[in-house]
């Protein structure tokens, strides 16, 4: 269970070959089952994006219109000339980059000294790590407001890029921890009597070769930070400094009865693209930080 | 370390600490915000609020329908993917996406989707001659709890998959031919190979969504904000409007250590099953 980093190589030997290419019921049965894993997993999306590129006579037209009958990109101009929504790119992004560096850069050396010096109690210490992963933030929320209060933290980035740090280091500490176990010691003692401080070794031996460890928590944590809800709803009041995920979800119309169906769905597709365009790039990684992040538990 | 350590104290162990510690004081507008000590009255108040158990029963409905949906869904999501096929690569990456689009965005969409008026469910439904007149999803609270675990069901199936994914694939192929040559069917294989060897993957996928969906706020905030009438409204929009709305922060402490002690018992329940059935297979 703990060489799941290797996941795809097993999967190929080990995947259940289909038997004869020929028509029988089972196949049928088995590619409706692929089609609508597709379906499911697709059509809301694509719902979205039509609905984007509707005119508002085809958005609200009943019985509903499936395909636009004229392709606009008012909805899109709307959010980037009337609404700020190119700052609250900016806004998400910077959140989330930054919460992922410092993630990684203090997640990694605690991964590295629990994997290897193995300091008294670093059991209770995994321990306690893993609980922490299965926190609902809810639970959190009224202490941090108090230290962003005192701190006169509200509406700063830091409110936001602390806690995202800390709700990802579990998951560093472990992905990155399972890494550093598996590295011979040998090429540490090499390292050292050539002269190498530890932290020379972390930073010019073994963090290159880690590399694959980092790109997939670090991708991790960037969706999560990317996808905050409730602190981000809660600590960043002043509305150029919000996120995507809360501007997304405050949009209103005019009136209470006028709401902006298109900029809405233009707002879910912006939101989205960088995370599918992740999802396309680095699928492999994801899976394999998600299983051995949660396997170890 | 050092740095780790504290980020972490900071995020987790004091705001859960000054709960437990605010849980014993009343600090409301009441009491013009300042901590008066009111020892056990705020969990003497839990106790007969009528209000936070309907939450409470809301939310575990929620919870385990939801993650009893996501565990079949995703098991046989993952026994399609474990089958080599072609295209198999593009169909798993398609798999996974739902599971990393933000909850709020999600949201959202399915509040889009299930629009009385122009939503594609009740057009769907009606030009399948399923319904007569569209249904008013979101203003019910049958269909609006339905909608609720669609949405959930749709984001988080995934995570479950690639979980049990896994699981599948650590299975050895051996197994499966031995039992096939004593003329085993395919059913009965995956009753008595499959399934008890997945059992750990299973436990672990369950304990995570328990957690997450029990804890559940971006969802319900953005898709019915609570509604219709409270129906859908569950713990953690309960506790958000007790320290954001009504400023009652003892209170809300006290509510979040309730939550926290019943989550805590789960995972110690879960952690429990896990230990034992890893004893077992070794």
């Amino acid at each position: 269970m703990s060489t799941s980093l290797n996941s795809d190589s097993i999967a190929t030997d080990n995947a259940v070959k289909p038997g004869k290419r020929s028509l029988t019921f089972g196949t049928i049965l088995f590619w409706l089952a692929v089609v609508a894993i597709v379906i499911f997993c697709l059509a809301p999306i694509l719902w979205q994006v039509l609905t984007s590129f509707k005119v508002n006579e085809d958005i609200a037209a009943i019985p509903n219109i499936y395909f636009p009958t004229r392709i606009t990109f008012d909805h899109y101009i709307e959010l980037f000339t009337r609404r700020p929504f190119g700052r609250y790119i900016l806004n998400s992004g910077f959140v989330s980059i930054t919460s992922t560096l410092v993630c990684l850069a203090i997640g990694t050396p605690a991964s590295y000294a629990l994997a290897r010096s193995r300091p008294r109690g670093s059991n209770l210490i995994r321990l306690g790590i893993l609980f922490v992963t299965l926190f609902p933030s809810i639970l959190l929320l009224q202490g941090l407001l108090e230290i962003v209060q005192v701190f006169n933290l509200g509406n700063n980035y830091l409110a936001l890029i602390i806690p995202y740090t800390a709700m990802n280091l579990p998951l560093t500490i472990l992905v990155m921890g399972s890494f550093f176990a598996q590295l011979p010691q040998d090429l540490e003692d090499a390292a050292r009597v050539d002269g190498f401080s530890t932290w020379q070794m972390l930073v010019q031996i073994l963090t290159p070769l880690t590399l694959p460890a980092l790109v997939t928590t670090g991708i991790l944590t960037f969706i999560a930070a990317w996808n905050e809800f409730i602190f981000a709803l809660t600590f960043i009041t002043d509305d150029t400094m919000k996120t995507i995920p809360v501007a997304s979800a405050q949009i209103g119309g005019s009136s209470v009865f006028e709401v902006p169906y298109g900029p809405i769905a233009a707002a879910t597709v912006i939101g989205t693209i960088p995370l599918v365009i992740l999802v396309l790039l680095f699928q492999k990684q994801i899976v394999q930080g998600l299983t051995s992040g949660a396997v170890k538990g | 370390m050092a740095p780790a350590i504290v980020v972490l104290l900071v995020v987790f162990a004091y705001p859960i600490a000054r709960s437990f510690w605010l849980g014993f004081f009343a600090q409301n507008l009441g009491t013009e915000l300042q901590p008066v000590f009111i020892g056990l009255n705020n969990y003497v108040r839990i106790l007969g609020d009528q209000h936070f158990w309907q939450t409470f029963w809301i939310t575990l409905r929620f919870t385990v329908l939801s993650v009893a949906l996501e565990l079949i869904l995703g098991l046989g999501i993952a026994l399609v993917l474990n089958r080599a096929f072609q295209g198999r690569g593009a169909v798993r990456t398609i798999a996974i996406l739902p599971w990393a689009l933000p909850t709020a965005l999600i949201a959202l969409g399915w509040t889009w989707i299930f629009n009385d008026q122009y939503g594609i469910a009740n057009d769907i439904l009606l030009r399948l001659g399923l319904i007569e007149t569209g249904i008013n999803w979101l203003g019910e609270p049958f269909t609006a709890t339905v909608a609720l675990i669609v949405a959930d069901v749709w984001k988080t199936t995934p995570f479950i998959s690639i979980l049990l994914l896994a699981g599948l694939q650590s299975i050895p192929q051996d197994l499966y031919e031995a039992y096939a040559i004593e003329g085993a069917s395919p059913w009965q294989s995956f009753w008595q190979i499959t399934l008890p060897l997945l059992i750990p993957q299973i436990v672990i996928a369950v304990l995570f969504r328990f957690a997450q969906a029990f804890g559940i706020f971006d969802l319900m905030q953005v898709m019915t904000g609570g509604g219709p009438g409270g129906a859908t409204e569950v713990v953690a929009l309960y506790i958000y409007a007790n320290a954001m709305r009504y400023l009652d922060f003892g209170y809300a402490s006290a509510l979040i250590v309730v939550t926290f002690v019943l989550l805590v018992a789960v995972i110690a329940l879960c952690s429990f099953i896990i230990s034992r059935l890893r004893k077992q297979t070794v």
